[in-house]
């Protein structure tokens, strides 16, 4: 338009499409990258302003330095049967990954998604939280059931949609739902899990309970119009909640810059609704504990919500339904600047003289038969292209709580339309 | 289909294409004859979208007409809808139909209301494409048909193709219209038809005539339906992957089923309908969506309104039950052939 009025002679404007470093092909080099020091940030008070610790937002929180110390304000300070614990979910949670993706490839499943490189961002989190707070999680938290000793046995039936399957077969594999260990369902739609958990978290303080909410969502999801109306409710009523953002880096095949990362990080979300927010090395365990654990004491202490960028890499693809080596450098998981967390945790370990190789391999073997063994367990149970493992009526119950005669009728015709097709 | 053919003018070799292929030949027309349009969605740039309906067309037409979108579908649509207030004719993918929600209020209080509400003085002619539909075990979330959902919204075209060249002809049509459109891709059709026997191969689209497809352009007119098998003993109403459903069991049951592909919901082809269930005098509704409230409550109603005394049955439907999509009993919840005969069978006597 401005070409059309004489004299203007502007610059003609043009559009800005983020583009990521390395596409596929692609030398590596994360150069540019600041990690920032480990032990460097300091650790506010649980009590303090957000308005006070708005660098947080954009500093890296640390523990775990490169030769395997844990130094700084953060350091949690765990003895070490606690950090044998969180390695070994995290190495558990490993393989419990990699069997499932072999089970989806071997056909036995329709679908799986790991959390390869993301195990301590669910893990350690856990660990830090107490057993009966609610977690609303995304669908790669795996790592929280796990950390809280849930059944594999139960998350490989729910996979298979087999006949243990308590979820009756109705979700997609790894859309676990469970109670007991205070996890809620997981959505296939991207933040609703968000405000969810802060209305959970304002329930709760509004009956005087103790306990508190945690969700988690990708850097991707943040974009949702859900996350940011949970930021709002969230600060408003200072609801007792931990926003957790797993940037991995990757949603599917956007790169981070498509969600905002040119710009801001992540973390920096909060600012702007006036919530705490910390962004932290999310490959580092320790890390990953000392912020749950800051931002769980300040919403038990009715300080407020608090939001955590945890920085990771999606090591392997999205889902089993995409091939990361079509949209990224192949080289970014090897060269990631931050490493592995369980490797990081282990090193740490040894370097306390806690832990040996021989040790590490020995739980290795160990886990991988532990998971063979439910896996077993499981698949008597049968796997998804078995036959049906639930009769055809329980897909017409839990609609309502009580049944309306229109599904009542819907059933009754399924069940002659099985006779009629002779199964 | 003969009529189609007809009617499309085509330019350019004959090729054969699936459905995926059929609509990057379509967006790639549409692209290259007018730079007005755009894409934008989740993953539909480098990557060339999730079932790769975009593929090749960011390194074509550049980053500035085809890009990745944050993933909030509110933005998608709303920012399609400002678009359009520029001038630009917006072409936004919803990666699932499943995940639509949360820009229906663009959608439905906006860019359906634009003209109305100016006057005419602003449009939003853009076409939101959206995978939808059941059948690849993609549980609840993965599996959904909300066609209805927008049928029932004052100012949105609602299309739905069944096959390939359809497919493209449609789109096309679609992104040239002046109008918001939906464009539903029946996504268990993307890579070959399917008669609802989900426990034999699945046969390619190669072998099906419809994949015969022209490499230029071609419209098909919206508001048109399609009768793909004549017959004289009952009309079955059907769009996307039911079309396929429909044929298999007019096949196979030695009933003279005259099928209509309605290929657009939102305009309806009244005249196709009427001059069809006027001759057979009946009429059974097939879709794979939930049944209450679903598009064959309005086709039995339109039906019934329009056709009464000529109706020697009353009107079926045959539609997925009112649970949500589950994920392994999909079959179960599936309106296959089974079902679809039980139907025909009551119609035929009634």
């Amino acid at each position: 338009m401005a070409k059309d009025q004489p004299g203007r002679n502007l610059p003609p404007l043009s559009l800005h499409v983020p583009e990521p470093k390395f596409r596929p092909g692609d030398a590596v080099d994360y150069a540019d990258f600041d990690r920032g020091q480990a032990g460097a940030v300091t650790r506010p008070s649980i009590d303090a302003s957000p308005s006070d610790m708005r660098d947080h937002a954009y500093s890296l929180i640390r523990v775990l330095d490169d030769a395997g110390h844990a130094v700084g304000p953060w350091d949690p300070k765990l003895d070490p049967d606690r950090l044998r614990g969180i390695l070994r979910h995290m190495a558990l949670t490993r393989a419990f990954d990699d069997r499932m993706y072999r089970v989806q490839r071997q056909g036995k499943t329709s679908f799986y998604m790991k959390c390869t490189g993301e195990e301590a961002t669910s893990v350690a989190a856990a660990y830090a939280l107490a057993s009966d707070d609610m977690c609303f999680p995304s669908y790669r938290q795996q790592g929280l059931l796990i950390a809280r000793n849930w059944s594999l046995q139960d998350m490989m039936c729910q996979i298979y949609s087999n006949a243990g399957d308590r979820l009756k077969g109705r979700q997609l594999p790894i859309m676990y739902s469970v109670k007991e260990a205070s996890f809620f369902s997981i959505s296939g739609n991207l933040t609703t899990q968000f405000p969810q958990a802060v209305g959970f978290a304002m329930a709760s303080a509004s009956k005087g309970d103790t306990r508190i909410a945690a969700c988690w969502c990708g850097e991707g999801s943040t974009a949702e119009g859900d996350f940011h109306s949970a930021c709002t409710f969230a600060a408003v009523y200072r609801a007792p909640v931990i926003l957790n953002i797993i940037n991995n880096q990757w949603a599917i095949s956007s790169f981070s810059g498509i969600a905002g990362a040119e710009a801001t990080t992540f973390a920096a979300r909060g600012i702007g609704y006036g919530i705490a927010s910390l962004r932290v090395d999310g490959n580092d365990a320790l890390a990953v504990y000392a912020a749950t654990e800051w931002a769980a004491e300040r919403a038990r202490g009715n300080h407020g919500p608090t939001m955590i960028e945890f920085f990771t890499y999606r090591a392997e693809g999205h889902s089993t339904s995409d091939d990361p080596s079509k949209y990224r450098s192949a080289e970014e998981r090897g060269a990631w600047p931050l490493g592995d967390p369980i490797v990081r945790l282990k090193d740490h370990l040894i370097k306390l003289g806690e832990w040996d190789e021989e040790r590490h391999a020995a739980m290795d073997k160990e886990l991988a038969e532990f998971v063979r063994e439910e896996g077993r367990k499981a698949e008597a149970q049968g796997t998804l292209h078995d036959g049906l493992s639930q009769p055809f009526t329980t897909m017409f119950e839990d609609i309502f709580e009580e049944m309306p005669w229109h599904l009542k009728e819907q059933s009754e015709a399924m069940q002659a339309e099985r006779k009629a097709a002779g199964v | 289909m003969s009529e189609d053919r007809a009617v499309a003018d085509a330019e350019g070799e004959i090729r054969t294409m699936n459905m995926i292929q059929a609509i990057n030949s379509a967006l790639d027309v549409c692209m290259g004859r007018d730079d007005a349009i755009v894409i934008l969605g989740e993953d539909v740039g480098y990557f060339g979208g999730v079932f790769k309906a975009t593929e090749h067309l960011q390194k074509k037409y550049g980053k500035s007409r085809i890009f990745d979108t944050p993933i909030t579908e509110c933005g998608i649509i709303g920012v399609a809808v400002g678009m359009s207030a520029y001038g630009l004719r917006p072409v936004p993918e919803i990666q699932f139909a499943d995940y639509i929600y949360p820009g229906l209020d663009q959608l439905v209080s906006e860019a359906a209301r634009i003209r109305y509400r100016s006057a005419g003085e602003f449009t939003a002619p853009i076409t939101v494409r959206t995978p939808f539909g059941g059948g690849i075990f993609g549980g609840q979330t993965h599996s959904q048909s909300p066609e209805a959902l927008f049928t029932h919204v004052s100012g949105v075209k609602t299309v739905i193709p069944s096959n390939p060249y359809d497919a493209k002809g449609l789109l096309i049509a679609a992104i040239e219209d002046n109008d918001p459109v939906i464009f539903f891709e029946p996504k268990r059709i993307y890579n070959g038809p399917f008669d609802g026997h989900y426990d034999k191969p699945v046969t390619p689209w190669a072998k099906h005539p419809q994949s015969a497809v022209p490499e230029g352009y071609y419209r098909i007119p919206l508001g048109k339906a399609s009768v793909v098998r004549e017959g004289e003993a009952v009309t079955l109403l059907c769009y996307g992957t039911m079309v396929h459903v429909a044929l298999g069991v007019a096949e196979a049951s030695g009933v003279d089923i005259e099928v209509i592909d309605l290929r657009t919901l939102v305009p309806l082809d009244i005249e196709t309908i009427k001059a069809s269930v006027e001759k057979t005098g009946r009429c059974i509704v097939l879709h794979e969506a939930t049944r209450t409230s679903g598009f064959g409550a309005e086709l039995a109603a339109t039906v019934q309104e329009r056709c009464f005394y000529h109706l020697e049955a009353p009107v079926e439907r045959v539609t997925g039950w009112d649970t949500p999509y589950p994920h392994s009993l999909e079959w179960a919840y599936f309106p296959g052939p089974v079902r679809l005969n039980e139907a025909l069978k009551r119609v035929m006597e009634g």
